[in-house]
């Protein structure tokens, strides 16, 4: 099932060259740039394992990308997301945030119904591979 | 859109056209008149700039597919100008659009080589990032290679060093600064850099005049004169300086300057007994440059650290 999470993910998957546009988009508003990783991507899983430290001070794109196509080659089959964090006062959290890798086999959200007392259901999902 | 052959390619260009449009020319009048003397040095990046612009043509019409390589190496002593040409030098490939960004970072060993195993890759990468899109400039760039330590660091950053401007040749143009005679010795020693830089660019020192001039035009910047007796012993400062130890061309001449100016405020606030106008305020006198330690035999080396450790 295909995950749709932050921007652009009910369009078709960014190449690179829209990616470096986005990044470059990013920077122009001194946004620090972070790439991350995960092989769980539930929807509750709101943290993800960072790759290196967020960027600071870029002023092209082209550095994002190097980080990008190393994490790519580590983690082939992992979820990569870029994160923009604007640290103006006030907002001070991520505020662009989209899916540049996904794995070949995406995995399924598996919903589990358990009985409850007085014939309650309760629901939980998960994410299997 | 502009008016294309069949192929898709100009097929004619004005040289003189696109040599103002790019705003090269502009960055040239600005060389010309910021800086000083340097004659070869500007007769170099004149030919550069006339290649890069050609080259330029060349890659409109198709004649021509890869980027040049572009890292350069300046050679010269302390104090000639070598980071300010490079900041210049950003200006001009931004221009002519070899660097998307045209900014520069200016980097030393310590900012490339790290301190224990495993340090020096991440913080060369995280320079190279950074300088993405612009020009790495490498001061003292012969410190990177220590031969008589074998476990240095330093290797490692210039293994990474090399791969990226071999690599990334499109991204960012490297230009490393230090003396001519350990330069030669770092590029001998590391062949794999004199093969990859491809414009070397010698900076040779000022002369007393030029120096007499570069120092006018300092005190102009910041409102400030030379009466004629100052200006006089400025220029015998200038000879009498030359010759010691840690001489650092136009750098000696700031600090030299620097503590002129200290000296003539703390002349100004013992001796004057009314109102100042505007010209005591801004006229440097013969005695605040008199009283260097300069015309008194010199300084010695542990003297001589401490203005180049103020600056």
């Amino acid at each position: 099932m295909r995950i749709t999470q932050g921007c652009f993910s009910f369009l078709p998957d960014l190449d690179d060259v829209q990616i470096t546009a986005q990044i470059e988009y990013c920077l122009d508003k001194e946004w620090a740039i972070g790439v991350e990783f995960t092989y769980d991507p539930h929807p509750r899983n709101t943290y993800w394992e960072m790759w290196g430290n967020p960027m600071f001070d870029l002023r092209d794109a082209k550095g994002v990308m190097m980080e990008l196509d190393e994490c790519r080659k580590a983690h082939p089959d992992a979820y990569i997301r870029i994160n923009a964090f604007d640290d103006e006062r006030g907002i001070e959290s991520v505020k662009m945030s989209f899916i540049v890798n996904r794995p070949a086999e995406e995995p399924k959200i598996h919903m589990q119904r358990t009985d409850f007392v007085d014939r309650a259901q309760k629901y939980a999902w998960d994410v299997r591979y | 859109m502009t008016q294309e052959s069949e192929t898709g390619h100009p097929a004619t260009v004005d040289l003189a056209a696109e040599y103002e449009a790019s705003g090269v020319g502009e960055v040239m009048r600005e060389l010309d008149e910021a800086l000083i003397g340097l004659a070869p040095v500007k007769q170099r990046i004149r030919e550069t700039a006339a290649l890069l612009l050609v080259d330029k043509a060349r890659r409109d019409m198709g004649l021509a597919q890869d980027t040049p390589t572009l890292h350069m190496s300046f050679t010269g002593n302390p104090g000639t100008g070598k980071t300010t040409v490079a900041r210049m030098m950003s200006g001009l490939l931004h221009r002519l659009g070899y660097v998307r960004k045209g900014h520069l970072v200016t980097v030393t060993r310590d900012d490339l080589v790290g301190q224990y195993i495993g340090h020096t890759a991440p913080k060369t990468k995280e320079v190279l990032k950074k300088a993405m899109g612009g020009v790495l400039f490498i001061d003292e760039a012969y410190y990177l290679y220590k031969p008589d330590n074998e476990r240095d660091y330093g290797q490692e950053a210039i293994e990474i060093l090399l791969q990226v401007m071999e690599n990334n040749r499109d991204d960012l143009v490297v230009i490393m600064a230090g003396y001519a005679d350990k330069m030669d010795k770092f590029f001998s020693a590391n062949p794999g850099f004199r093969s990859r830089i491809a414009h070397h660019i010698d900076f040779p020192d000022y002369t007393d005049e030029e120096l007499l001039k570069i120092a006018k035009s300092m005190l102009d910047h910041q409102n400030y004169g030379l009466d004629e007796a100052a200006a006089k012993a400025l220029a015998e400062y200038i000879t009498l300086r030359r010759r010691q130890p840690h001489f650092a061309n136009a750098r000696s001449i700031r600090n030299a300057l620097d503590r002129a100016r200290l000296r003539q405020a703390n002349r100004l606030f013992s001796e004057a007994k009314g109102p100042l106008d505007a010209a005591a305020l801004s006229t440097i006198c013969e005695p605040d440059i008199r009283a260097s330690r300069v015309f008194k035999g010199g300084l010695d080396v542990d003297r001589a650290a401490r203005p180049q450790a103020a600056e």
